[in-house]
């Protein structure tokens, strides 16, 4: 099913979202990875409490550039891979209150229980289509801890028009990753016998 | 989301149009401090980044036109060609990870390698500014990012892999390797008991299934392998990622292995896992393997995980200079 949203989202909004659901994403998000979220979960910033509630993370380090007056433009801007994140997502999602996480790759089982508690959702998006996830970045509003992290690494603040992703983690507890996972693991099985 | 998409890259002459390079210019060989050297490679960076090779573009349609219309893994392969053919008519990086920045320079007798690294580093730094490259080196420990892309011992980063040989043109390949796909490489030291692997070609493929399992989509899948059976864990390696430089379907240059990878990449391809581990027919491109020699003891298998953006050129500057780009 296709579903277009917009942020901030609600919780009921999020708990209607299953596995396999197509989501065109606009409004605002967030951006952050590895540094970012370290960060979240051990220093627990309350500056980012408004920015984060009801929102969205986007786990990217874009190409960015500068323009002569200043402002910044995304020049490639894809997911990337989220499972490094697993030590730190759940708490990150329960502490900011966010209802998605978008990246690739898909996470762990601590985070499905975060998703759950919390009520959010992970969106995946096609990991490496940097030009064609840029084109949906509209404007780049702010950005937060640019010179102490690096351009890969900042909080860029991002307003999107129909960002395409995929629900492969819901609020239920079912992980896409996880039925590909046990059916792939099968196959392998076989294949290792023969 | 489906909107089939065929594949048409900008035209030669296009990208002739857009080259840094003045149209005649040639590298004199004999002129020291090798004037122009740095553009050249300078241009290298720019088709690396945003225009990926043809054979990896064919690779995805087939894999994409294999799918049902309108399944997820069918749309998912048409956004990536979308991605290409974005990524080559903006001439903007294909992917925002630009990844580990990898040259392998053949060069003949009497080159200075010296001269050569100091024009290669200092194109690297402007591929970051004019933003084909994004700045991905950063201090181990503190995770401080120099912002140029240069690794400012001059060792670690960008990746220069320099060869002298005995033929009179200059080449210079680069391939751009992103972090979640160097992050799912793997080796493995046969026999493998956890996996019931042992010294022999079954058991090499035991590890060659165990490491595309273990990958799932976080390597960004369809992606393709370089597998180096031998050598030692170092060159193991290096020769598994150096592999990665080869052209889908072309016949390996021993032709005894051909039939194994291509009866390895069939086998591969009914694991289910498919683009992005969403599920599907295509779960590698295509895999590239190699037998190394090894120490008796030793027995490793070495995987390297290129993912679906193989993003990989050569620069050949012939016996009088000529630029040539594949």
């Amino acid at each position: 099913m296709l579903h277009r949203l917009t942020t901030p989202l609600s919780e009921a909004t999020v708990r209607q979202l299953v596995v396999g659901d197509e989501v065109l994403l606009s409004g605002r998000m967030v951006l952050s990875r590895d540094v970012g979220h370290k960060y979240m979960k051990e220093e627990k910033p309350e500056w980012l409490k408004p920015l984060l509630k009801d929102m969205v993370i986007y786990h990217c380090g874009p190409v960015v550039q500068q323009q002569s007056d200043g402002t910044w433009t995304f020049i490639a801007a894809g997911p990337t891979t989220s499972i490094r994140e697993e030590p730190y997502q759940a708490d990150v999602i329960r502490h900011y209150q966010v209802r998605g996480v978008i990246g690739k790759g898909g996470m762990g089982a601590e985070t499905s229980r975060g998703l759950q508690a919390t009520g959010a959702v992970y969106l995946h998006a096609t990991g490496g289509a940097g030009t064609l996830l840029a084109e949906c970045v509209e404007r780049v509003v702010d950005v937060h801890k640019l010179k102490e992290f690096g351009s890969p690494e900042a909080f860029w603040i991002i307003d999107v028009k129909d960002f395409p992703v995929v629900v492969t983690m819901d609020s239920h507890g079912a992980s896409l990753h996880e039925q590909v996972a046990q059916s792939s693991a099968q196959v392998a099985e076989r294949l290792m016998k023969s | 989301m489906s909107e089939c998409i065929l594949p048409q890259l900008t035209s030669p002459k296009v990208v002739e149009d857009r080259s840094l390079l003045p149209r005649d210019w040639t590298l004199s060989f004999t002129e020291p401090s090798l004037p122009g050297f740095q553009l050249a490679v300078l241009e290298l960076i720019r088709r690396t980044s945003s225009r990926l090779p043809q054979d990896v573009i064919d690779a995805l349609v087939r894999g994409r036109d294999a799918e049902a219309p309108g399944s997820r893994a069918f749309n998912t392969l048409n956004d990536m060609v979308k991605n290409i053919l974005l990524a080559d008519g903006h001439v903007t990086p294909l992917c925002q990870d630009t990844g580990t920045v990898i040259f392998y320079v053949k060069h003949p007798t009497g080159l200075s390698q010296l001269t050569l690294k100091k024009q290669i580093r200092q194109a690297v730094v402007q591929g970051t500014e004019r933003v084909w490259l994004r700045p991905n080196c950063v201090e181990s420990l503190s995770g401080k990012n120099t912002g140029t892309n240069l690794d400012p011992f001059g060792e670690g980063h960008p990746v220069i892999h320099f060869e002298e040989w005995d033929r009179p043109e200059l080449e210079v390949g680069l391939m751009l390797k992103g972090g979640g796909c160097e992050n799912v490489g793997a080796q493995y030291r046969l026999p493998d008991v956890h996996l019931g692997a042992g010294r022999d070609l079954s058991g090499v493929r035991k590890c060659i299934i165990d490491a595309v399992m273990k990958a799932q989509g976080q390597g960004c899948s369809p992606g393709i392998l370089g597998v180096a059976i031998g050598g030692d864990r170092v060159t193991g390696y290096e020769h598994s990622k150096a592999l990665l430089m080869r052209t889908l379907g072309a016949p390996h240059p021993k032709s005894n292995l051909t039939q194994l990878e291509s009866d390895l990449t069939r086998d591969l391809n009914t694991l289910g896992i498919g683009p992005m581990g969403y599920g599907g027919k295509t779960t590698v491109l295509g895999l590239f393997i190699d037998e190394l020699y090894r120490h008796p003891a030793s027995f490793f298998v070495s995987v390297s995980y290129m993912c679906w953006s193989s993003r990989r050129r050569i620069l050949t500057l012939d016996a009088t200079g000529r630029p040539h780009f594949n």
